[in-house]
């Protein structure tokens, strides 16, 4: 295993890590503020990447349709909120599920209905379609680097704003005790909407900026939201921080994991044998990791302040 | 009642005058396939494909009018035995055609081949049912999965290839894709990576491959994780110095989303749509008309399907009691196949010619795959001889 191998899987699961943090962001502050399950947070990295191919069709760039893509996403996540997610604050977790798995499957049809079952792609824009010769045969895309610096520079946003401006302050008093914000006499119903709206729009924006190196397909929300969820309970529940961290392991650990796990297994066992356990295994680490963390942190990583 | 009693006494004039028994109602034909979910793509052009058959026939098949049930088996395989069930037990239709994908096949082929209903596959080709379990009542129209892959191995050892990096999702037909593609490929196999099902990121695999020293790949990646690998393993810049080979993943239903970062990849299979034959041109033609989109394996194969079953019910007269004269109808293939020759083996499963596709861009901008030159004639698959038919 060379060290050029190393090295590009570490930037993948980096990249991985990121676009993961995007999604969790957004799922862990709706489930650490509001306690509210939000399953239909996957779908909205669908409608992401949907809406960024509408917009690179309509409008033939590709820095355009981020932009559209994400105020639509904005709006759509407000809208999500206003008619149906807000009626379901003071219901139990079962109604938030069966509700939020009714929107999944509703919007996943939706696409089917409107672009067709087929995997649609599109291509990175112009000035981003470059690569790097990593060795003699392999190039690594300009573009994922790109994908790597929007996750960092978005977190470091993110972090900025709930450490140090009063919305942010808001939040983590929110996330801490709601009742007590709200009779401080502060808008507790327009806080969710804020926050419910900026984790869409992060959802959102993951789609977009997955797209271009993923394929876009109707259900493409429903495995990673599985992940995104492994990722906030790792982390701590309603914890930026936590969630920031826990994306990088598992972003990381699962990437080496695929690629490892079988080499590893054949220097103990016979290459048959490794062959058929290392993926089966590989698929595994990020929950046993989970697991482990749980044993030792019951409340994740980094978990938010006052959580109980 | 009167107008009743006077279509009655027509038909019996008629029958009368054609000497045959006209008296057998509508034929009932029920469809299972998969029409959710990402898959649905090929589980349309199936629909797609016979439809257009039937249309062409004026809805009817061998002279008789015939009712077309279509259900979606949703890819799990209880629904599709709910589906297929009540297509024998409440509609008691004359055939069935399923399915889309292998473990569909699995699911509802005991209760159909057991009320003694005629079950023809337009797709899935499992080795399952071509060796010992054979059934009389089972009929394939498409190909044995192995098939393909054991093309591809010819494929890379007439093109030269030493050394073959191999990948493919740790499922069945992954793991059968290898199988078949390791027997008949004389050079060295350099790696076998299993990726897991639905794959999104495939870079760590570029890597691997990439320093691999393999002179091509082989791959089966249907559907959505075909499109993600084919662009990133041309983004990584792979194609330039090493050949793409694959079956089931650079197809009609994967091209749009490929597009550019496909052409020149080669593919193993049965049919192109333009394989140089009138039937297959014409057909070609009419489907785009119709549907607007280059048809893939999957509808040519369910084009075939209604020729087979037109053929056979022409020669029955629409008689659909007599199981052994069906069977035996069916069994002599009697129809122009848009692949050119196709006869049945004695399993039931097609002996055709299979040859070396590789991608093109036509000059409207649109994708295909394209016939390049036949790789094996008359090509039967390797379970027949455990075959007790």
């Amino acid at each position: 295993m060379s060290t050029t191998l190393f090295l590009i899987l570490c930037l993948n699961g980096l990249q991985y890590g990121m676009l993961l943090f995007l999604i969790a962001a957004g799922l862990t502050l709706v489930f650490g503020v509001m306690g509210f399950i939000n399953l239909a947070h996957g779908v909205q990295y669908m409608v992401g990447a949907y809406l960024a191919f509408a917009y690179v069709q309509l409008t033939g760039s590709f820095m355009l349709a981020v932009i559209l893509s994400l105020v639509t996403a904005l709006i759509l996540g407000l809208l999500l909120e206003y008619f149906i997610f807000r009626h379901l604050y003071n219901r139990d977790h079962l109604d938030q599920v069966l509700a939020t798995f009714g929107i999944i499957i509703f919007l996943n049809e939706l696409a089917k209905v409107i672009f067709g079952p087929a995997t649609l792609s599109i291509a990175p824009p112009e000035f981003l379609s470059g690569s790097i010769q990593l060795t003699e045969t392999l190039r690594y895309p300009i573009y994922r680097f790109v994908t790597i610096i929007a996750g960092l520079v978005v977190a470091l946003g993110l972090y900025l704003t709930i450490s140090f401006t009063r919305i942010g302050m808001l939040i983590r008093a929110g996330a801490t005790s709601a009742e007590m914000v709200s009779a401080l006499g502060v808008n507790i119903q327009r806080l969710f909407m804020i926050v419910f709206g900026v984790g869409a729009m992060l959802a959102g924006f993951a789609g977009v900026i997955a797209a271009p190196i993923f394929a876009i397909e109707p259900g493409m929300g429903d495995n990673i939201l599985i992940v995104a969820f492994v990722v906030i309970i790792t982390g701590g529940i309603g914890s930026i921080g936590g969630a920031f961290f826990a994306a990088l392991l598992v972003g990381l650990i699962d990437t080496l994991g695929r690629s490892l796990a079988t080499e590893i297994l054949s220097t103990i066992f016979n290459p048959s044998f490794a062959n058929q356990i290392g993926p089966a295994l590989a698929s595994m680490l990020i929950y046993i990791l989970m697991a482990a963390i749980l044993v030792f942190r019951p409340k994740g990583l980094l978990p938010a302040k006052g959580v109980s | 009642m009167k107008k009743h009693l006077k279509q009655l006494t027509a038909g019996v004039a008629l029958s009368a005058v054609m000497g045959t028994a006209a008296f057998a109602d509508d034929i009932k034909i029920g469809m299972v396939v998969t029409l959710s979910g990402p898959p649905a793509a090929l589980g349309q052009q199936i629909v797609d494909g016979f439809q257009l058959a039937l249309e062409q026939k004026d809805g009817m098949l061998g002279g008789q009018k015939v009712e077309l049930i279509v259900e979606d088996d949703e890819l799990k395989p209880d629904v599709a035995l709910v589906k297929a069930t009540s297509l024998v037990e409440r509609d008691k239709v004359d055939f069935v055609v399923g399915t889309v994908f292998s473990n569909m096949l699995q699911a509802i082929f005991k209760p159909i081949v057991q009320s003694d209903t005629f079950l023809v596959s337009p797709n899935a080709g499992p080795s399952t049912f071509a060796g010992r379990n054979c059934n009389p009542y089972f009929f394939v129209t498409s190909y044995q999965n192995n098939q393909n892959a054991e093309i591809s191995g010819m494929i890379a050892n007439e093109e030269g290839f030493e050394n073959v990096f191999t990948m493919v999702p740790n499922y069945q037909a992954g793991r059968d894709n290898i199988v078949g593609f390791k027997q008949t490929f004389k050079g060295n196999v350099t790696d076998e990576v299993f990726t897991p099902l639905g794959h999104q990121d495939f870079s760590a695999e570029l890597a691997r491959i990439s320093t691999s020293g393999a002179d091509a790949i082989f791959t089966f990646m249907p559907g959505g994780m075909g499109v993600r690998l084919v662009n990133q393993f041309a983004n990584a810049g792979l194609s330039e110095n090493m050949k793409f080979m694959s079956v089931f993943t650079t197809d009609e239903t994967t091209l749009p989303g490929q597009k550019d970062a496909a052409v020149g990849f080669l593919a193993a299979g049965s049919w192109a749509p333009d394989l140089p034959n009138d039937a297959n041109a014409a057909f070609v033609k009419a489907f785009e008309e119709k549907y607007g989109y280059i048809p893939g394996s999957y509808a040519m194969q369910a084009y075939d399907t209604a020729s087979l079953l037109d053929s056979a019910i022409a020669k029955t007269g629409g008689d659909m009691s007599d199981k052994d004269a069906v069977r035996a109808a069916l069994k002599e293939a009697d129809f122009t196949s848009l692949r050119g020759d196709f006869s049945f083996n004695n399993n039931h499963y097609p002996v055709q010619d299979f040859h070396m596709l590789n991608v093109v861009k036509r000059d409207d901008g649109k994708f295909h795959t394209s016939f390049v030159r036949t790789i094996a004639k008359d090509y039967a698959d390797s379970f027949s001889q455990n075959c007790k038919m």
